[in-house]
């Protein structure tokens, strides 16, 4: 899978820069970068009906993961709070419903990292 | 067995055991801890028709510990050591020549040894009319389960004995809802364990808490109405009580009827005479337990003993003399409707030259004596309504104490904190009554054997297994020796801080620093700062600067800012996320109490926005099923006809529950509608480490549950009692007295300080009575800070109470006024107005509820790794 991070260097772009999402090959509008709250998450509606969470950090980074919380089905992981974990600080979410943690690169959920049924879809980002 | 044994051909040796209560159960344990069970075929013949369980613990039935859990016997126990058990069938006969015992149903079992564990059985005193319906004893299962029987049709119940298992008995009618009487015959309320002030304490405590106590009187006659059931008590002064049910808890008798059919030796007053071994005139028969008379002619009515009386027997059994039996300490540690009460060693000052030193506080209700020797040798002593030094004192009776008896009897605060530590305790002090554990053989197995825990420590010496009394001892000896052994304990929040919340608490009050992100950097493990935080601390801090809000100068609204970042997602959507991702509404209905226009409306937004409704158990009612962006339409309406955010959303005051009161109740004595409004107008807001539940009830039937809260308050004739660490849930715990007959003005004001003592002082996510357990010296010690201001802090606690009551704001108002932080109740960020379409329902009993099937289920893994919380 393509990369999962982009770099949001600030001041941001001109003109009001829009940050966008992959899925199914294509680039999906999703928010101006202003809109999001540093260490909080949002959702985005996908064409196909699919749901995403979309995530920035305290130092701008962004990051996509799907929606859908895989231990209990409920489209809910845009609603965790983030964190860092360890010396080289890997951003992860940790779900809102039973606090599963998982890492925003690579998907995998970190309470059960042997189990790709359990994993994140995770989607790429970009400005524009 | 049926018919006639083969006694004397059998290939084995044979031990009969008669009586499956508590020691008779230790006794087979011990048989096959020693390989016995292996070597011996073992009989136990029992009367009861269940196998042993927790006598010591028969009153936690009431409160719902189920005859499963008070069971003494391990699950698959029996079978494997080839146990044969028979209950419900009593030995009615010992045929010592042939040595074989005859059974109720007749059968006949023959033995090589026969162990009588009969225990004792309730006095009764000879009154006329003692058997009518009505009428009960306090000893087994089968007792308590028609005591609460007959309870239920009950108003008065009245209990013959103000002893230990009298008080337990009272205790148990009380909170049955009986307005409950005590008659004891001698001056004083547990004549045989505490002294004459003791007894003063604690009958002072137990009239305020309701209980009628009449002392110096014994019981004449019970009366019977026309169908033969009791209607009343007369005394022996002539004077009558109307009860309807009578409890007959007026001393033990030890039972050694079979003995002496059997023409077995008995002591002067009663029980099987036996010998350091536990024999008894016959060499074939051991006796053991409460129905023993031991070697210094006492028969011991208290578990231990019993049990130290179950090793000696099973090592002669084993086949040798071991350890012999020649007396046991007879102190004890009980909880009594509350109180603390205990007595250990010489408490009655008998021995030639003793001194006593005596600290007392009639309004607290604590009395506290210390019985000393002419050399300063610790005696004994009597402790009542403060009992947390009894774990310390009582291992230290025989030895002169490393600080002087005066300190030893000051509250926790006063008292030098050092004098008391483990560390004074010499290596040979018992600390572990139950089980003869020595201080020596903890520090052992956590030196030696590398044990680091309590449990662990438990599991290897048995300490702590017992009555529960020196737990707290054992887990101080072993933090010291871990921490002595250079075992670092990580005590920090989480992966981000190396501090405890408290530690974090003082750090943002004194330094007044409004921002996780600031306290990550300054004060975070070093691998952590410049890094996001986590799911752990982010809360935590968003607590911690919540509840300072106006002190340290931050926006007291908890979507303010960077606060907004470090909420979980209900604080971050002030409702209460539910399991298909819908959230629950709660408007705060404060007392209760609620308008029937205000209902109205509740029921008009549920239908209009299609909400499933439910009572909830906090006297409120829950909207349930609101997607994300309905929910500021919602609280438009509720906030347009006066309601305010409930706060069932965040680690706050939740609810302050109420009965109704002498408004209209014929019982009551305060309006305690008032109060739990006042109450709960004057809390609601307040940020926590864990949620705070709080009731007033308006008399002591106590229909508000305020045992059960953080704060509970019942209504006295006189004013309000504060109950304190009161908890349902998966650990039920009665709150504990912090002070009684408070005005209106001196109630507010203690609650004020308690509460922010504990929110300064307790771990994240630590309930009220979780820390009461936890924080050295327990309920005195917060007494002491609260009560008396030993810490000289009250003013503080106060003055930042103040300033939350002053800065309250509703935060959904607030919330809807701000563009800024309503636009972020949408579904999706692309799509505002789109609902989402994963939030579907399902009809169900003429409501809806969600349609989610997916992996659902009890068998869901909650992580709990660093925290687990859900809510
Ligand atoms: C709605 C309600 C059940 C009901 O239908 O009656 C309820 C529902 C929840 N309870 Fe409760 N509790 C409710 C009364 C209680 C009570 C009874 C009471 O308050 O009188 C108790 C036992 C008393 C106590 O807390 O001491 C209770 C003990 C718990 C516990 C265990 C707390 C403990 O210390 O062991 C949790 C879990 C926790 O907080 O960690 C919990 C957690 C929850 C959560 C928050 C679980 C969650 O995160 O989803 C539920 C959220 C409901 C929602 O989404 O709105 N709830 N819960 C009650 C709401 C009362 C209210 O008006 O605010
Ligand atoms: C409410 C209550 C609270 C207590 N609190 C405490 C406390 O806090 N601390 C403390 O140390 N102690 C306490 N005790 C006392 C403690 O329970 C006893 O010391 C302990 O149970 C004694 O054990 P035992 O095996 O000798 O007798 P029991 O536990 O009474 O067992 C004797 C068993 O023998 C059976 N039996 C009698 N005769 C026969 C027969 N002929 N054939 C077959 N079976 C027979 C009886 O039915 C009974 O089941 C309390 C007791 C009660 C009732
Ligand atoms: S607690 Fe309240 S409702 Fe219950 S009997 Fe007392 S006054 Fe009445
Ligand atoms: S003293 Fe009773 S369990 Fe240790």
């Amino acid at each position: 899978m393509t990369t999962a991070t982009a770099t949001l260097t600030r001041p941001l772009p001109a003109p009001s820069p829009l940050l966008e999402i992959g899925h199914a090959g294509a680039w999906v509008p999703v928010c101006a970068p202003a809109a999001l709250l540093p260490g909080r998450g949002v959702a985005v509606l996908l064409p196909d009906g699919e749901q995403a969470a979309v995530f920035v950090d305290r130092h701008g980074e962004a990051h996509a993961v799907g929606n859908r919380d895989p231990f209990t089905g409920a489209y809910v992981i845009s609603r965790g709070l983030l964190g860092s974990a360890g010396a080289e600080r890997r951003p992860f979410v940790a779900s809102p419903l039973l606090k599963q943690r998982f890492d925003l690169a690579t998907g995998v959920c970190l309470d059960a990292p042997d189990d790709p049924a359990l994993a994140l879809p995770v989607h790429p980002l970009r400005l524009r | 067995m049926e018919g006639r044994d083969l006694s004397g051909q059998a290939p084995r040796p044979t031990v009969v055991v008669v009586g499956h209560g508590m020691v008779g159960q230790r006794f087979v344990e011990e048989l096959s801890a020693r390989g016995v069970t292996a070597r011996a075929r073992v009989v136990v013949l029992a009367e009861e028709s269940r196998p042993a369980y927790d006598r010591v613990h028969l009153t936690s039935w009431f409160g719902g510990t189920g005859a499963e859990e008070l069971s003494l016997v391990p699950e698959g126990f029996l079978e494997e050591h080839g146990v044969e058990l028979r209950l419900d069938d009593p030995v009615s006969a010992i045929d010592r020549a042939a040595r074989t015992v005859t059974t109720r149903s007749g059968a006949v079992v023959g033995y090589t040894t026969l162990v009588l564990a009969t225990g004792s059985a309730p006095f009764v005193p000879p009154l006329p009319g003692r058997e009518a319906d009505g009428c009960f004893v306090y000893r087994t299962l089968d007792d308590v389960a028609a005591i609460r029987d007959a309870a239920t049709r009950a108003r008065t119940g009245l209990v013959v004995g103000g002893g230990l298992l009298g008080l337990e008995a009272a205790g148990a009618l009380r909170d049955l809802g009986l307005a409950t009487h005590v008659v004891e015959f001698s001056p004083r309320l547990m004549a045989l364990q505490v002294d004459e002030g003791g007894g003063g304490a604690l009958r002072r405590t137990v009239e305020k808490m309701g209980l009628v106590v009449h002392t110096g009187v014994g019981g004449r006659e019970v009366t019977v109405d026309a169908r033969g059931a009791v209607d009343g008590v007369v005394l022996s002064d002539g004077s009558r009580v109307e009860t309807d049910l009578v409890v007959f808890s007026a001393g033990i008798r030890p039972r050694d009827e079979l003995a002496r059919a059997a023409g077995l030796a008995v002591g002067a007053r009663g029980g099987v005479a036996v010998d350091e071994h536990c024999r008894s005139s016959d060499p074939a028969v051991l006796a053991i337990g409460e129905c023993a008379a031991a070697s210094d002619g006492v028969v011991y009515g208290l578990v231990a003993p019993g049990y130290a009386m179950a090793a000696t027997a099973a090592d002669l059994v084993a086949g040798g003399e071991g350890r012999p039996f020649t007396g046991a300490d007879t102190s004890t540690k009980l909880k009594l409707l509350g109180v603390d009460v205990a007595s250990f060693g010489d408490a009655h000052g008998r021995t030639e030259g003793a001194l006593d030193v005596v600290y007392a506080d009639s309004r607290a209700g604590v009395y506290k004596k210390l019985v000393v020797g002419p050399d300063g040798t610790l005696l004994g002593g009597v402790l009542v309504g403060d009992a947390d030094s009894y774990g310390m004192l009582r291992p230290l009776t025989g030895s002169v104490p490393p600080a002087p008896p005066e300190q030893l009897v000051l509250p926790a605060g006063l008292a030098p904190a050092a004098a008391l530590g483990p560390a004074a305790l010499p290596d040979d002090a018992v600390v572990c009554g139950c089980h003869h554990v020595t201080k020596g053989a903890i520090v052992a197995a956590v030196a030696d054997e590398g044990r680091a825990s309590v449990a662990e420590v438990r599991a290897c010496t048995g300490a702590g297994s017992g009555c529960g009394s020196c737990v707290r001892v054992v887990g101080q000896l072993v933090d010291a020796e871990l921490a002595a052994g250079g075992i670092a304990v990580d005590t920090g929040l989480c992966g981000c801080f190396a501090q405890t919340r408290q530690e974090l608490f003082e750090i943002v009050a004194s330094l007044e620093i409004a921002s996780h992100r600031a306290l990550l950097d300054a004060h975070g493990r070093p691998e952590a700062r410049g890094g996001e935080g986590c799911e752990v601390c982010k809360p935590t801090v968003g607590s911690i600067i919540a509840s300072l809000a106006p002190a340290i100068g931050a926006d007291g609204h908890v979507l303010a800012g960077e606060q907004a970042a470090l909420q979980d997602t209900n604080d971050h959507f002030l409702a209460n996320l539910q399991k298909n991702g819908s959230y629950s509404v709660v408007p705060r209905v404060p007392g209760g109490e609620i308008t029937p226009e205000k209902l109205i409306v509740i029921g008009e937004v549920a239908r209009d926005f299609g909400l499933y409704t439910k009572i909830t158990g906090g006297q409120r009612i829950d909207l349930f099923g609101a997607r994300v962006d309905q929910l500021p339409s919602i609280w438009a309406r509720l906030v347009e006809a006066g309601f305010e955010s409930g706060h069932a959303y965040g680690k706050a005051l939740r609810t302050v529950k109420s009965c109704v009161g002498s408004t209209w109740c014929r019982y009551g004595v305060q309006d305690s509608v008032r109060m739990a409004i006042d109450l709960e107008l004057r809390y609601r807001g307040l940020r926590a480490p864990h949620k705070l539940k709080s009731a007033v009830s308006g008399c002591a039937r106590e229909c508000a549950e305020a045992m059960s809260k953080d704060f509970g308050i019942i209504a006295t004739a006189s004013g309000w009692d504060l109950y304190v660490g009161g908890n349902g849930g998966a650990s039920p715990r009665h709150a504990e007295s912090l002070a009684r007959d408070l005005s209106d003005a001196e109630l507010v004001r203690l609650i004020d300080r308690f509460l922010m003592f504990y929110i300064r002082t307790a771990d994240r996510l630590e309930r009220t009575s979780v820390w009461l357990e936890r924080i050295g010296g327990g309920l005195a010690h917060v007494r002491d800070v609260v009560v008396h201001d030993s810490l000289g802090i009250c003013d503080e606690l106060e003055a930042r109470m103040a300033a939350h009551v002053a800065a309250y704001r509703d935060e959904w108002a607030a919330t809807l006024e701000d563009p800024e932080k309503l636009a972020r109740f949408v579904s999706f960020v692309n799509a505002p107005g789109t609902p989402d379409p994963s939030v579907r329902f399902v009809p169900e009993r003429d409501q809806h509820k969600p349609d989610l099937t997916v992996l659902a289920g009890p068998t869901l893994p909650v992580r709990t790794l660093e925290g687990s919380n859900p809510s």
